[in-house]
């Protein structure tokens, strides 16, 4: 089965956030980027559906050509023919992103490739809006499932698994079909020396944005206001250990 | 004043209203002049006071036109039966839990009426009627966007703890009206077929713990965690981990705390040898007291935190443990 997975390169944001001057996005200058742990999770579920179909992992962005640093990283570990739908991603909302996907899913159709699944994160770690795959889905006139956390390919029946807080539910559905995972069903692995070399040699696919964005709706982004350090040091080491177990006995939960 | 009539789709548990569904209505109560609930595969009627209670006039009760198509949860079926309440209400702005089934259905909803939705939403910033302006989490939590929602009907889901829950100042049982919604045989395609009971103590125990020890990188390898664990038993309390231990597969992924793990509120969280980044803090920042342990006195967990120990958390968490027991006697 031909699968396509689609990741969104992020700013990589472990310590402090500044927002740029205009306050419209995220000051990624001096960051690092990734994609989201989900997206991660998307594409080593997309590869292993791939060999385990003989079918191809295809790897797509909707981004500036700086992704293409991302959609490397994907090929790296094991997806093949990396696709950028090139636009600046600031303005457009999650139904823009879904139908630049869905252009493409057609697009592939029409030479030949059809696309048994399209994988897509859950919710992106930046926007977070929950919605890019089932919008795609509705586009595309497929079943879709969100939050899925693991699932088997049998033909071209799909058996899906979202845990929840009950257990685990289980969803049968034909495809083509939509799903949206959820990261910890899958441990993504590592890239390859023979996957990194590929990776640099990849021919990337750019694809012209079809329609004009009808946006997202932003007026501006804000940051709560940083708590001020209140930290009381109770000791180093272990002989703080009398101190943390009074501390416990105060607030209740030494019994 | 708003006008509007606001319509919120409820996600009941085990046939109570659970804490995110009273907290949508307390919301949507703020945001619009009417309430109306929407029971799907539940019977409304048991709903019908304690959604009254916390100010809903009308509770719709969907009932799917043929068969018993709302026993099981089918995502699709599900946003028809809130496009039908819609229109039964005239709601102009529709709420539910930012909880996996809150997005998920208003999402399709979305689709089905061609319109904008805004997730994980904590307050109403402003609405003329027309344009709404809301502000929601993006970032996993760290920083709130500003959006404007235009569209003839407002679709949102509302963060967890965005409001405190609060019974409307005149209560009275909400009156139930049965819904009568028309499927279409493709919106019982994706429908859950099973659900396999899961491990009695997946992440459930960890987001209602009193106490959690939490766990990262600083453990150092899966066979260092005996001391946390006998910390966390000895606190009555539960197991929490950073990203970094569940990548290294040193402990399962339901431990998680974070942006993409659980989100956590217990009276004490004990983090050892986290450094607090951005996403794990998105998961445990609503703690009421935090006591890091780590041994670098910079790390932003210990910066923030109300109290800290530093020092290596292999010394520090035995010697606490044997205080423990030792003043247990
Ligand atoms: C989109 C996205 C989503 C993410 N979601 C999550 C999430 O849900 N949850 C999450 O946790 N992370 C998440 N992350 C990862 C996050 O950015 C950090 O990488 C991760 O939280 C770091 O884990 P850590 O604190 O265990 O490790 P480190 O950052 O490596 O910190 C280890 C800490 O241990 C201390 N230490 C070392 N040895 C000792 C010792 N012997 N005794 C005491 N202290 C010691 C060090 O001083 C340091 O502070 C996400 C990242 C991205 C990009
Ligand atoms: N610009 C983008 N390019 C490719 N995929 C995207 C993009 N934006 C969102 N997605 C996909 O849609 C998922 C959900 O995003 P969202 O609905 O924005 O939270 C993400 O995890 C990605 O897999």
């Amino acid at each position: 089965m031909d699968v396509l997975v689609c990741i969104k390169r992020v700013p990589d944001t472990g310590g402090a956030i500044t927002l740029t001057d205009d306050g419209m996005g995220v000051d990624s200058r001096l960051l690092g980027h990734t994609v989201s742990p989900h997206e991660e999770a998307a594409v080593e579920l997309a590869v292993q559906t791939a060999k385990a179909t003989g079918g191809s992992a295809t790897v797509l962005t909707v981004g500036t050509d700086d992704s293409i640093e991302q959609l490397r990283n994907a090929v790296a570990l094991g997806c093949t023919s990396p696709v950028l739908v090139e636009v600046e991603p600031d303005r457009l909302g999650p139904a823009d992103v879904a139908g630049m996907i869905a252009d493409v899913v057609r697009r592939h159709e029409e030479r030949g490739t059809s696309y048994g699944l399209v994988l897509l994160g859950n919710d992106a770690a930046d926007t977070g809006d929950f919605q890019v795959g089932v919008r795609l889905a509705y586009e595309l006139g497929r079943p879709v499932v969100t939050g899925v956390s693991r699932f088997e390919v049998d033909g071209e029946e799909v058996t899906a698994r979202v845990e929840s807080t009950d257990g685990t539910d289980v969803y049968r559905l034909p495809a083509p079909a939509v799903l949206t995972v959820m990261e910890g069903g899958v441990e993504p692995r590592y890239p390859s020396v023979p996957g990194r070399m590929k990776a640099k040699k990849a021919v990337v696919e750019t694809v012209e944005p079809t329609h004009e964005p009808v946006g997202n709706g932003r007026v501006r982004l804000k940051l709560p206001p940083a708590p001020p350090t209140r930290v009381e040091i109770l000791g180093e080491g272990a002989s703080a250990a009398p101190a943390v177990v009074d501390l416990l006995e105060k607030l209740g939960v030494a019994r | 004043m708003s006008t509007r009539t606001a319509l919120v789709l409820l996600e009941p548990t085990g046939g109570a209203l659970s804490e995110v569904s009273a907290e949508s209505l307390t919301f949507a109560r703020h945001a619009a002049a009417e309430v109306h609930a929407l029971v799907v595969g539940a019977d409304a009627s048991t709903l019908a006071e304690e959604a009254g209670r916390l100010g809903a006039t009308v509770v719709h009760g969907a009932a799917a036109t043929s068969g018993d198509a709302f026993s099981a949860y089918a995502p699709a079926a599900w946003a028809a039966a809130v496009v039908a309440a819609v229109e039964a209400s005239g709601a102009t702005l529709v709420l539910a839990a930012g909880t996996p089934r809150g997005n998920e259905v208003l999402a399709h909803v979305a689709c089905r009426l061609g319109v904008a939705m805004a997730a994980n939403v904590v307050q109403v910033d402003g609405d003329d009627g027309g344009s709404m302006v809301v502000s929601r989490q993006v970032l996993g939590g760290t920083a709130l966007e500003e959006m404007r929602l235009t569209d003839r009907v407002a679709l949102l889901t509302v963060a967890g703890h965005a409001c405190e829950i609060e019974p409307a100042a005149a209560p009275a049982a909400a009156e139930v009206r049965p819904l009568d919604v028309a499927l279409d045989p493709r919106d019982l395609v994706v429908r859950v077929v099973e659900t396999v009971a899961g491990e009695p103590d997946a992440s459930g125990a960890l987001k209602s713990a009193k106490v959690v020890v939490g766990a990262g990188r600083g453990v150092g390898s899966a066979d260092g965690f005996k001391e946390i664990t006998d910390l966390a038993d000895l606190l009555g309390g539960a197991v929490g981990v950073s990203r970094v231990v569940t990548s290294l597969g040193w402990r399962p992924h339901h431990e998680q705390v974070g942006q993409t793990g659980s989100r956590i509120s217990p009276d004490v969280y004990i983090p050892c040898g986290i450094s607090g980044a951005i996403q794990h803090w998105a998961g445990c920042s609503s703690a009421k007291t935090i006591l890091a342990i780590n041994t670098d006195a910079e790390a932003p967990m210990v910066t923030k935190a109300h109290y800290a120990v530093i020092g290596d958390l292999h010394e520090v968490v035995p010697a606490i443990n044997e205080e423990l027991r030792r003043r247990r006697g």
